[in-house]
């Protein structure tokens, strides 16, 4: 099988897989059009700020998971790893207070406690994964139980709150911004740049691709392969954390209701973006697009009264099988 | 004799592009009809459309006589044509009679009449003189069990013809001889077939006809009786092939490589040799003598124990990377596996090994595009097009481009495992004068191969090995097959074979 036959018939279909790359953006489009034509206030400040400022969370925990995806890996557990860390935050910002006080110390350590505690959660499932070699979808199985578990625990079966006055204090980095932008959005754009960038021209996104494509060709190619694969989930981990320094400030509460279906919703996002499920190939502004893709339907179906909102996970669901059906069309035409 | 297959004046395009030219190709019930050619020649366009699995833009195809239009494999299947393709197609986890029985199980009511399948599988497999258990899954089965199941279930299909599409490519000498005795029994059965292979002595010993394909154009069809090997490749290269070989370099004095008392649990013993500068040194033993798993533990991708010096400092062990930055890199015998990414662009496959060249934090992507340049005029590699994926390369031009990838890391040692397998023999003439560059240029190559000529024609030394330990070393005249042989297999033993 190795003459020209094979040469001949996949020397074509470059031009075709545009569709493929411009799908989701496509898709983007035509939900922003009927937003706006269905609500005059669908395209208003407030409601674009509120879209993307809720998108955020999702988004920042996306752009981690895109590498994970793209590297041949799954994590399962980023939703209940977010309550996790956001009751260690919270109980550790309440501990603090004697000592620190209200004020930016205060908040500056609950940020590093969270930024830890994700990034130690994160690896723990690297090195399980990577070192002692077990399936990623075990993996963070177990860990999802784990983390959700733990917080519950922590919590004694309720809620978790931070208290008041630090609360009132740490408010505004949910609700303020710069220029008008608000903060979860300035992160959210930072972070999935920083990810464009590393996926598309660092070294670091072409080894996860070829980790992802074929493990033993990296192998043989002298890539690291456990450093990359730890890598990614380390990273991960350390998002959920930055995730989490937004989300807290919003509620000020953390439960074992905390996060709940975000690793299916981040999943779906990447995949919608165009990332290959099994690995090998990933690209981050498709996953922006899949988040905003999902967070869009929720707001048009809360905004117009067309479709009950209760039927939005069904949609979403419609959305990711149907991305993923027009994913496998594009490549059987390779 | 009406011949049970005749395809005439077959042609085919794809898109613009024809590459089949007008080919005549016919099989009589009972003969062994080779097709060969250089990869791209247009064999395996050939064997789909006999095989149903294309359909001809323009000619005709006639089942005994008549004229047939093949809808798909099935309706070729229903004449009693099957194709065994060089991946099989195996479902590893069933038993051997389940794929036999595989889309056509025996039924008994609603139920399945595993008795019947499981006498009529061994009846099937006992006609080819194999003792395989029906009842066996196909994963525990060896690489030729695995292609005698395939045989046995195209047999099951009532197979007039069958189009063996590189059979041997995987298999080792002994396991060759099983097949090529398999399939004289076949054609005394009746059976046509249609064999392909790169190995012309196969292709001698085998077949009653041969037809050479070049460029898409029916060359000739001969008996293969009187049809030398030589006279074969020259047809299906179009030109006199007088020096496959290029002269041997003259090594230098200086030692670039010092292997001491390396052991690879299980594969390896105490194993230890010398590489000089300029030199190309030989490799050779018997499959399963341990010299992939040898060189493996050398650049650090298996755990072993003993040393390693490169240009007398010692290398630290278990760490390919470290390998690298000293100037030591392996090219893998299993290029689809291990070598190349075939679904990933000609770019990113060749920069991998050497990417940190191309910038530590942002990849210059414009330097890639150069080195591909580059890679592309050095190595000549046929593309059709700059963004195809690897997987879409013939052979010889994947190897080519492994080659090009490993050169990248500017390595002063290149150990070159199986260069030139299931290649053409015009690339293997580059690829033999690539290696022999190298050596001009100073670097210093092992070149690994199961091929004795090979090893004989590129190599002013040859170290053989014998299950697991380095059984003798050969220089100059010394370096023939017979020597070889008897230093692999250890002196007073009969048994073994090389492949």
């Amino acid at each position: 099988m190795t003459d020209t036959t094979a040469t001949e018939a996949q020397a074509k279909p470059r031009r075709r897989l545009s569709f493929h790359v411009i799908g989701p953006l496509l898709a983007l489009v035509a939900l922003i059009v009927l937003g706006a034509s269905l609500n005059s206030n669908f395209l208003g400040y407030g409601n674009v700020t509120n879209v993307l400022a809720r998108s955020a969370f999702i988004g920042i925990i996306a752009v981690g998971m895109t590498f994970v995806i793209t590297a041949g890996g799954i994590d399962l557990s980023v939703g209940s790893m977010a309550a996790f860390v956001a009751g260690v935050m919270i109980l550790a910002m309440n501990a603090l207070i004697p000592s620190l006080g209200i004020g930016v110390p205060l908040v500056l350590a609950g940020m590093a406690v969270a930024l830890v505690t994700g990034l130690l959660a994160g690896s723990l499932n690297g090195f399980l994964v990577a070192k002692v070699g077990i399936e990623p979808f075990i993996v963070t199985l177990g860990s999802m139980g784990i983390y959700r578990s733990l917080t519950t625990w922590l919590a004694d079966g309720g809620t978790l709150s931070l208290d008041f006055a630090a609360r009132t204090f740490y408010r505004p980095v949910y609700y303020d911004g710069l220029f008008g932008v608000a903060w979860p959005i300035i992160v959210f754009a930072l972070v999935a740049i920083l990810g464009e960038f590393a996926m598309r021209k660092a070294p670091f996104g072409r080894h996860c691709a070829a980790l992802g494509a074929n493990e033993q060709v990296a192998r043989y190619s002298a890539v690291r392969v456990d450093r990359v694969r730890m890598t990614t989930y380390a990273l991960l981990g350390a998002l959920v954390g930055l995730a989490t320094i937004m989300y807290v400030p919003r509620l000020g509460s953390a439960s074992g209701s905390t996060g709940v279906l975000w690793e299916l919703e981040a999943i779906a996002a990447v995949i919608i973006g165009g990332t290959v499920l099994k690995g090998g190939f990933g690209r981050v502004w498709g996953t922006v697009i899949g988040v905003l893709i999902l967070s869009l339907i929720d707001n048009i179906l809360n905004l117009a009264s067309i479709v009950s909102p209760y039927l939005n996970g069904a949609i979403q669901g419609v959305i990711v099988i149907v991305a993923v059906v027009l994913q496998r069309e594009g490549k059987s035409a390779d | 004799m009406t011949p049970v297959l005749d395809a005439r004046g077959i042609t085919r395009s794809f898109g613009p592009i024809e590459v089949l030219h007008g080919v005549d190709f016919s099989l009589r019930p009972g003969e062994v009809h080779a097709l060969i050619g250089e990869n791209g020649a247009g064999k395996s366009t050939m064997m789909k459309i006999l095989g149903g699995y294309l359909a001809p833009t323009r000619g005709e195809l006639l089942v005994d006589g008549a004229p047939v239009r093949f809808a798909d494999q099935r309706d070729a299947e229903a004449a009693g044509i099957l194709m065994i393709h060089q991946e099989f197609n195996l479902a590893l986890q069933l038993t051997v009679e389940e794929n036999i029985f595989l889309g056509r199980e025996k039924r008994r009511g609603l139920l399945l009449d595993i008795r019947a399948m499981r006498r009529e599988a061994r009846a099937l497999l006992d006609r080819l003189n194999c003792p395989v258990d029906p009842a066996t899954r196909v994963r525990d089965l060896s690489v030729p069990n695995r292609q005698m199941v395939e045989v046995a279930r195209a047999l099951g299909r009532n197979a007039r013809v069958l189009i063996m599409d590189e059979p041997t490519a995987v298999l080792t000498g002994r396991e060759t001889d099983i097949l090529l005795r398999q399939i004289e029994r076949l054609k005394a059965q009746g059976t046509a077939i249609l064999y392909t292979s790169h190995k012309l002595d196969e292709i001698a010993r085998i077949a009653d006809r041969v037809t050479v394909l070049r460029d898409g154009t029916h060359i000739t069809t001969r008996p293969a009786t009187g049809f030398s090997e030589h006279a074969m490749a020259e047809a299906m290269v179009g030109r006199e092939l007088s020096d496959l070989f290029p002269p041997k370099p003259v090594p230098g004095e200086e030692v670039v490589l010092e292997v001491e008392n390396l052991a690879v649990p299980g594969h390896v013993r105490g194993a230890s040799f010398r590489l000089r500068r300029g030199e190309v040194l030989g490799f050779a033993g018997l499959v399963g003598a341990g010299r992939t798993e040898l060189m493996e533990a050398v650049v650090g991708l298996r755990p072993s124990t003993g040393t390693v010096r490169v240009n007398g400092a010692a290398l630290r062990p278990g760490s390919i990377r470290a390998a690298r930055e000293a100037g030591l890199v392996y090219l893998t015998e299993d290029r689809k596996e291990k070598g190349l990414l075939l679904g990933k662009s000609l770019t990113d496959n060749l920069t991998l090994l050497a990417l940190d060249r191309f910038g530590r934090l942002s990849i210059d992507a414009d330097a890639e595009d150069r080195a591909l340049t580059q890679a592309i005029a050095d190595f000549d590699i046929r593309v059709n097009d700059r963004e195809m994926v690897a997987g879409s390369l013939s052979g010889g031009n994947q190897q080519k481009l492994l080659l090009a990838k490993t050169m990248l890391a500017e390595p002063q040692i290149v150990i070159i495992d199986e260069p030139t397998r299931g290649i053409d023999i015009g690339t293997k003439q580059q690829i033999y004068g690539f290696i022999a560059t190298l050596a001009k240029q100073g670097k210093s190559v092992i070149v690994v191969s199961s091929e004795l000529p090979e090893v004989i024609g590129l190599s002013a030394r040859v170290v053989v090995m014998g299950r697991g330990h380095i059984a003798g070393e050969l220089t100059g005249p010394e370096i023939t097959e017979e020597a070889i042989l008897r230093r692999a297999m250890g002196v007073g033993e009969r048994s073994g074979e090389v492949a």
